[in-house]
C-alpha cells in the first residue's frame, strides 16, 4: 500500500502552494510536486487600462518586492515611448532607478537571510520549531536581530527617498523618473545616526557574509550536499559581463560554464524562452527553447547571476565573488544551498552600489524625462532579487493595454524547487518508517533556498505552516501530522 | 497575566500588508514582547491552538481556500482586522469583478499568452488545486469583520496605532487625517 504525503500550506508568490508526496510500499519516494494553488488574472484583468497606470498597478502582484515590478513594468513602457531600452533614459533618471532597486534587493535579501533562513542556521533543521523563527531569533539573538530590522529599514528608505512611499511607490514612470534626491535625503542615508548610514550597511554586509562563511565551514554536509544538482542558469549581465541588476543583455550557461545563450537583447526574449503548462499547478514551467520543456529548464536568482556573471563591478564584493568562484575552480556552482552564500555577497554590492550612488551629483539635479517617437509594444527585463523577471505589454492607439505577459522570477525556478523538493524526500524522508518535523522543515528548507517570492513575505516574519497528510493508496486519511503535534 | 494573542494570516493580497507590519522596524522587537502569536505566517502554528484576542487578515477572498480560512479566523478570534484594500474592498485582484470570466482569465495566461506553448490546451485542473470563486469578495462580504485600515498597503504607524490602542483596551480610532488611500 503506498502513501501519499502532502505538506500544506507552503506559500509561495501570490499566495500559497503545497507539496505532495507519494511513496511505495516500502516508503520508497514515488513522485514528488510542489503546486501553486492560487491564481489572479493580472494578464487579463489589466487589458482596458491605460499604460502608464502599469508601473503602479502590476507591482501589486507582490509586496515584498514591488520595485522589481514597478521597474520593469516602467522599463517596458520606456519602450513604448520611445525613451530606448536602458540606455536612452537621463542620468539622474536611470541613477534614481538604480538607487531604488539596490535598495530592493538590499532589503529583500536581509529580510529573506536573516528573517527567514538563518533561523534554520542557527536552530538546525531539526531544531525546536517554538523557538526556530524570527521570534526566538529576537529573543535569543538580539544583536542580530537588531542588525536585520535595521539593515532592513534602511533598504527600504532608500526606496522611499526613491520610489516616494516603501510599498507600492510611483518614482518611476514611463520614459524616467519623477522626482531628484534632495540634500537632506542623500545626507540621512550617508551619514545619517549610528546605525542608519551607509558605512555602517557595508560594516554589517561584511559581518552578514563572515556568519555564513564560518557556518559553512563547521557543517559542509549541509550547506554542500543538500538539494545540489547541475542545472543550465540564466541571468540578465552587464554587456562587458558584469553582474548587473537593472540593464543588460541575457546569458545562459550549461552546467559546466559554456556559454548557451550569450548578448541577447532582452527585446528578443520571446525567440528563446518559452513556458510549458502543467495542468497540477498555477505555475508554469519555462525553459529555453532550444532545448525543449525537457531538458531547456534553468536556475534564476543570485545563485544563477554568480555563475553566469564575468565579475562584479563593486570592489569589496568583487574579492567575495573571487572566493566563491574559488570554492568550486571557477566552475558553475551547482549547490541549492550556496543561494544564501550568493545572496549574502548580493547584499555587500547592493550596499557599495548605494554609496557610490549616494555620492552622485546626478541625483541632485537634471533632466528627469525622456520622450521619443510612440511605439505599441515593448519588453522590459530586471534582475529581481529572485532572478530574471520578463514584463511585456502591447497597447492600442487609445493607450489601452491590450496584451500583458508577466514571467515572474519564481516562475523560472518552478523546477528547480520541485527538484530541490524531491531531493530533500529522497535525502530525508524517502525509505523511513516514521515522519518527523525535522524531515518536513528540511523540504522547506529545500524550497527555501530559492527564496520563493511571497512565500518570503509568509517566512518574512516566520516560517511555512506545513500540515502532512497521510494517505493509503485508495487516498484514504490515515494520518494528519502536523508541526503542532510536537 | 497572559499575553494578549495576536494571529495573522494573508489571502488573495500580495503581502504588502504584512510588510508594512514590518515596517514598524524597531518595534517589532517590542511587539513580540507585548503579544504571543498562535496561527500565523511568523510561526509554525498551522491550525488555531487557542481562542485569540486579535485577527489580522490581509487580502480578499478569491478562492474556497481563503473562504475557509478567513471563517476560521472568525470563529477563533475575538477582534477581527480588515488590513488593506484588497480585505476591505477586494483590491487590485478585484479588478477582474464583472469584467474578466474567471475562464477568461485563465485563458489569457495558460493558453494565449506569447511566450506559452500548450499545443493540448491544458488549464491548471487538479484536485491539489483550491477552486477559484466567481469574483473577488471584500472580506466583510463573508464573515463580519470589527476593524478596518486602508491603504495600499497601510501605514506602519497606522498598524502599530491600531495595535498599541487595541492592547491597552480602547478603541481603534486613528486620526482622519492618518488614513491615506494609496
Amino acid at each position: 500500500m503506498g502513501k501519499k504525503i502532502t505538506i500544506e500550506p507552503v506559500t509561495r508568490v501570490e499566495g500559497h502552494g503545497k507539496v505532495t508526496i507519494y511513496l511505495d510500499d516500502n516508503n520508497n519516494f514515488k513522485q514528488s510536486r510542489l503546486h501553486i494553488v492560487e491564481f489572479r488574472g493580472f494578464e487579463k484583468f489589466i487589458q482596458g487600462r491605460p499604460y502608464w497606470e502599469a508601473p503602479v498597478t502590476v507591482q501589486r502582484l507582490c509586496g515584498i518586492c514591488p520595485v522589481s515590478h514597478h521597474l520593469a513594468a516602467a522599463k517596458a513602457m520606456d519602450v513604448i515611448v520611445g525613451a530606448g531600452t536602458g540606455d536612452g533614459l537621463t542620468p539622474t533618471a536611470e541613477k534614481m532607478r538604480r538607487l531604488m532597486h539596490f535598495g530592493q534587493v538590499f532589503q529583500s535579501h536581509v529580510l529573506h537571510f536573516f528573517h527567514l533562513a538563518s533561523p534554520d542556521l542557527l536552530f538546525g533543521i531539526d531544531g525546536d520549531p517554538a523557538i526556530r523563527n524570527v521570534i526566538g531569533i529576537a529573543k535569543m539573538h538580539k544583536e542580530l536581530a537588531v542588525q536585520a530590522v535595521m539593515m532592513r529599514k534602511f533598504g527600504q528608505e532608500v526606496i522611499k527617498v526613491t520610489a516616494g512611499k516603501k510599498i507600492h511607490g510611483t518614482g518611476a514612470i514611463p520614459g524616467g523618473i519623477n522626482k531628484h534626491l534632495s540634500t537632506k535625503e542623500k545626507l540621512n542615508l550617508l551619514i545619517g545616526q549610528d546605525p542608519m548610514n551607509i558605512d555602517k550597511m557595508i560594516e554589517w554586509s561584511l559581518s552578514g557574509l563572515e556568519f555564513f562563511k564560518n557556518y559553512h565551514k563547521d557543517h559542509k554536509d549541509i550547506i554542500d550536499n543538500f538539494a545540489a544538482y547541475p542545472s543550465k542558469h540564466l541571468s540578465m549581465v552587464r554587456k562587458d559581463g558584469a553582474l548587473d541588476l537593472y540593464h543588460g543583455v541575457l546569458r545562459a550557461i550549461d552546467s559546466e560554464g559554456n556559454k548557451i545563450l550569450d548578448d541577447v537583447d532582452t527585446q528578443d526574449y520571446l525567440e528563446h524562452i518559452a513556458e510549458e503548462v502543467r495542468s497540477w499547478s498555477y505555475m508554469k514551467f519555462p525553459y529555453l527553447r532550444k532545448y525543449g520543456p525537457k531538458d531547456g529548464w534553468y536556475r534564476v536568482g543570485p545563485l544563477a547571476r554568480l555563475n553566469t556573471a564575468d565579475f562584479i563591478p563593486s570592489p569589496l564584493a568583487q574579492k567575495e565573488f573571487e572566493l566563491f568562484k574559488a570554492y568550486t575552480n571557477g566552475k558553475p556552482n551547482n549547490m541549492s544551498m550556496h543561494y544564501h552564500w550568493a545572496r549574502l555577497i548580493e547584499i555587500l554590492h547592493c550596499a557599495e552600489m548605494m554609496k557610490e550612488l549616494l555620492n552622485d551629483p546626478d541625483l541632485l539635479k537634471g533632466e528627469l524625462v525622456t520622450k521619443g517617437k510612440k511605439g505599441n509594444e515593448g519588453v522590459g527585463v530586471l534582475e529581481a532579487p529572485r532572478g530574471t523577471l520578463f514584463h511585456h505589454y502591447k497597447i492600442n492607439e487609445d493607450d489601452q493595454i491590450t496584451m500583458a505577459n508577466l514571467i515572474v522570477s519564481t516562475t523560472n525556478n518552478n523546477i528547480p524547487m520541485n527538484l530541490a523538493v524531491e531531493s530533500a524526500v529522497k535525502q530525508f524522508i524517502s525509505g523511513k518508517n516514521e515522519i518527523t518535523e525535522g524531515m518536513l522543515n528540511a523540504v522547506e528548507v529545500g524550497i527555501r533556498a530559492y527564496d520563493p517570492c511571497l512565500s518570503c513575505a509568509t517566512h518574512a516574519i516566520g516560517k511555512l505552516p506545513l500540515q502532512i497528510k497521510l494517505y493509503d493508496s485508495k487516498n484514504n486519511l490515515l494520518d494528519i501530522k502536523t508541526k503542532n503535534d510536537e | 497575566m497572559s499575553k494578549p494573542i495576536v494571529a495573522t494570516t494573508a489571502l488573495a493580497g500580495c503581502f504588502g500588508c504584512h510588510m508594512s507590519l514590518l515596517d514598524i522596524d524597531d518595534r517589532i522587537l517590542q511587539l513580540v514582547e507585548l503579544v504571543d502569536f498562535n496561527k500565523s505566517p511568523i510561526d509554525d502554528i498551522k491550525t488555531f491552538t487557542k481562542k485569540c484576542d486579535i485577527g489580522i487578515i490581509e487580502g480578499g477572498v478569491a478562492n474556497t481556500e481563503n473562504y475557509k480560512v478567513l471563517k476560521e479566523f472568525r470563529k477563533n478570534c475575538k477582534i477581527l482586522i480588515s488590513l488593506g484594500e484588497c480585505a476591505i474592498m477586494g483590491g487590485l485582484p478585484a479588478m477582474r469583478n464583472g469584467k474578466d470570466s474567471i475562464e477568461s482569465c485563465l485563458k489569457e495566461a495558460y493558453q494565449d499568452s506569447p511566450s506559452t506553448i500548450n499545443k493540448n490546451n491544458i488549464l491548471p485542473n487538479d484536485e491539489e488545486l483550491p477552486m477559484i470563486l466567481d469574483k473577488v469578495y471584500p472580506c466583510h462580504e463573508v464573515v463580519k469583520i470589527d476593524y478596518f485600515l486602508p491603504g495600499c498597503p497601510p501605514r506602519a504607524d497606522l498598524i502599530w496605532d491600531a495595535l498599541v490602542a487595541l492592547l491597552n483596551g480602547k478603541e481603534i480610532d486613528p486620526e482622519y487625517k492618518t488614513y491615506k488611500f494609496d
